[in-house]
């Protein structure tokens, strides 16, 4: 099995999509690697962080641009890739929280989500594009039996069942 | 995506908030107005309880750091009710096992915190 793709996902940039982008990418993990229950949840959050400063990113400078998910899948691992056309950033330069016995912990109230990433799944990669950043997931894990061919392209943003977007808090 | 917060002020003077459901970026907000509100209603000793979150994120953390530096500004504080291992486990890569108390039930909370 060649890396292939297998989710094809574009999501509005609004927090409130970012539920289902975790849901599909779990259920896909789920349903085609051998990944112990505790890796997919690791997995979610990762992609929750992921998206979260996508969608972020995107609203700066470009709030219709979709946020893109693309999940490929190779002999021994599954890559998540989530895209946004936000004006870039250093992940080598995000601070990194104060040590917890240090005062000002408490004032670190953002910015968790870049060293979680990196905790979370096996590989992590933050490639800056011409237009926005690619971060890309990666965990090791085979195939379940009963290879399940096929790629699967979502366009949420298309989608005309769901409920109009309700505005940023 | 509902975000159940439910008060409840039967043990004083703390006041323990249960959470149900999952705290992401979009409903993070309604935790934070939660915590600002009993703050604002004179509550300065809160027990957050996550027996009942899914699903937290960085975002998540973040509003209960801000609920517990608001606290100790006022001279109270905000411990959390927390048996989970894969709620435990962002607290536990973040550090913030080392910020907040956390125990394993809201019984629990109260009277250790006495």
């Amino acid at each position: 099995m060649q890396r292939s793709l297998v989710l094809e996902l574009d999501v509005p940039s609004s927090a409130e999509y970012i539920a289902i982008v975790r849901l599909v990418v779990a259920s896909v993990a789920t349903a085609r690697r051998a990944l112990a229950d505790e890796r997919v949840d690791d997995l979610k959050l990762a992609v929750s962080e992921a998206c979260t400063n996508a969608i972020e990113a995107n609203r700066r400078v470009s709030p219709a641009a979709p946020v893109h998910v693309e999940v490929w899948e190779s002999p021994d691992r599954l890559e998540v890739c989530i895209e946004d056309s936000g004006p870039g950033f250093d992940p080598d330069r995000v601070a990194s929280p104060p040590p917890f016995t240090d005062p000002g912990r408490l004032n670190f109230e953002r910015g968790l989500g870049i060293p979680l990433i990196r905790t979370l799944v096996d590989n992590a990669a933050f490639v800056r594009k011409q237009q926005g950043t690619l971060v890309r997931m990666t965990v090791f894990g085979g195939p379940l039996d009963g290879d399940d061919t096929g790629t699967i392209y979502m366009d949420v943003s298309r989608f005309s069942g769901l409920p109009p977007l309700a505005p940023e808090s | 995506m509902e975000l159940g917060l439910e008060v409840d002020d039967s043990r004083q003077p703390y006041t323990v908030l249960a959470v149900k459901g999952e705290v992401d970026v979009y409903t993070a907000p309604r935790l934070r107005e939660k915590l600002v509100e009993l703050v604002s209603q004179g509550k300065r000793q809160v027990v957050v309880d996550l027996e009942g979150v899914e699903f937290l994120d960085s975002t998540g953390l973040g509003v209960l750091v801000g609920g517990l530096k608001r606290l100790r500004s006022h001279d109270g504080d905000l411990s959390l009710v927390c048996t989970q291992p894969r709620i435990l486990k962002v607290f536990e890569i973040t550090g913030l096992t080392n910020v907040f108390s956390i125990f394993a039930s809201a019984d629990e909370a109260v009277s250790m915190s006495n």
